[in-house]
């Protein structure tokens, strides 16, 4: 396996410009949550002119709906699911200081450019992993949107968050290389 | 004629909603260390050894193993010989799926269409029922997902598509769907049948545990080599590249409309759960 590189939140150019599509990275520090109803939420507050329930500035969302926390747990189950809905809605979050998304699954070429354009990463962690993935998870707690359930944006502490860089900032794309490398037909 | 409580129906399916989403079948988990140990990708064994330790941890400590604990689908098989006091069957079911989704700690992820506001209790459940001989009722749940749901896909192929186009149309479908739907996955075929029939068959034969061969030696071979097909795409684990695309190919065929070859292609990640119990 390639090197595993540690990064911390929120996320710097420097930083950013170091990632390499196929690197495993851990990630330490603060992510935000949110999937397809927060997303929506969140473009048409801005829409209406309104802020965002966090400062985006270099930071990383993670696409996910966990599990309810059993008692004495910061949160349940907790992997990603399928990125490309929320691609309708990433691009202008990039364009506002969005460094990384964490997911699963294919972009849209708008989000992909978008990554190149203002320097954003997007990382894939492993679906289905949810149970494992909690286990970086330390604490969390609901910023926005609760209405919405396992939707609401959650702010949530991590340490040695597993997960793999997919685009980086120079066009590169592990679901295509990768799938290159080993396809036999 | 036997009574059975709804009660114990609802009992039962409580049981069953938090079992199936902590224990993932063995038959699931040895095809997936057997796919550790042969996968040539660094990247895809490293996935599936989370695969594998999430799994573990999932069982261990009773949580789910994936956060989407997905809609609650049944398979019922009702003894024709059963009468059932207190409610109505689905009724029985949903109170069941109400309690196992509350106190099991799992997602509730039922919403409305339109609004996307959540129902809040995973209710309502697919159920599907059959009537068969006997006084037992036999109950199958099906913890099924959206991410591998959302690459599923019913076609109306064209009767001259034949066998080609069939596996054509399967091989495409899986690769389409990528990284999508958490490879490595299984495909559930069906074929023939009306619209809705290939779709329900489809998502029937994902019931089959993946160690038991189909009894019919011409779809045996077919989902082998359908199968190898498949592991040739290069997808491999989450999508990194790899061999290990998928664990398992399974058809269903029945008779159709001289007019039709309805195909049904249900994707099922591995993420298998599914639970039986027979009252
Ligand atoms: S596709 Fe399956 S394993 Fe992946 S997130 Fe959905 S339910 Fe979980």
């Amino acid at each position: 396996m390639a090197n595993i590189i540690k990064i911390k939140t929120p996320l710097t150019d420097d930083v950013v410009y170091q990632l390499k599509s196929g690197d495993s990275v851990l990630i330490t520090g603060v992510m935000y949550t949110g999937r397809d109803a927060a997303h929506k939420r969140m473009i048409d507050a801005l829409n209406r002119g309104e802020k965002l329930p966090f400062d985006i500035q270099g930071q990383i969302i993670y696409y996910v709906g966990p599990s309810p926390a059993k008692p004495g747990k910061p949160i349940g189950s907790a992997g990603p699911t399928t990125s490309y809905r929320m691609d309708a809605y990433a691009p202008t979050l990039i364009k506002l200081g969005l460094k990384g998304m964490v997911g699963k699954g294919w972009r849209a070429k708008e989000v992909i450019d978008a990554c190149i354009k203002y320097k954003a990463i997007y990382f894939g962690a492993t679906g289905g992993a949810g149970a494992l993935i909690a286990r970086s998870i330390k604490k969390a707690e609901i910023i926005a949107y609760e209405d919405l359930g396992p939707e609401a944006v959650r702010r949530i502490e991590v340490v040695d968050f597993p997960a793999i860089v997919i685009n980086d900032v120079y066009g590169n794309d592990l679901y295509v290389k990768g799938v290159e490398q080993y396809k036999q037909i | 004629m036997r009574e059975i409580n709804a009660k114990q129906i609802t009992d039962a399916v409580s049981d069953l909603c938090g079992k199936a989403n902590f224990d993932i079948p063995e038959d699931v988990m040895n095809v997936l260390r057997k796919a550790y140990d042969e996968e040539v990708s660094p990247q895809g064994k490293d996935v599936l050894k989370q695969i594998i330790d999430n799994d573990e941890i999932a069982h261990n400590e009773q949580v789910p193993m994936c956060q989407d604990t997905g809609l609650a689908v049944f398979f019922v098989e009702l003894g024709q010989d059963v009468h059932i006091t207190g409610s109505l069957l689905n009724d029985a079911i949903n109170e069941g799926v109400r309690k196992g989704y509350k106190d099991g700690y799992l997602r509730k992820s039922t919403c409305n269409p339109f609004t996307r506001k959540n129902v809040g209790d995973n209710t309502p459940s697919i159920i599907h029922v059959e009537v068969v001989a006997g006084d037992k009722i036999k109950l199958t749940m099906a913890a099924k997902g959206g991410g591998s749901e959302n690459m599923s896909r019913v076609m109306m192929m064209k009767p001259s598509d034949g066998l080609e186009g069939i596996k054509k149309y399967i091989i495409d479908r899986v690769r389409e769907s990528g990284s999508n739907p958490c490879p490595p996955v299984i495909v559930g075929v069906g074929i023939g049948g009306t619209f809705e029939r290939s779709a329900l068959i489809a998502k029937k034969s994902l019931l089959r545990p993946l160690n038991v061969q189909n009894p019919d030696p011409e779809l045996d071979k077919l989902e082998k080599e359908l199968l190898a097909s498949i592991n040739k795409l290069g997808i491999g684990p989450m999508g990194l590249g790899g061999r290990t695309t998928a664990l398992g190919v399974h058809v269903i065929v029945e008779p159709c409309h001289i007019a039709s070859l309805p195909l049904a292609v249900n994707i099922q990640c591995h993420s298998a759960r599914h639970k039986e119990i027979t009252i």
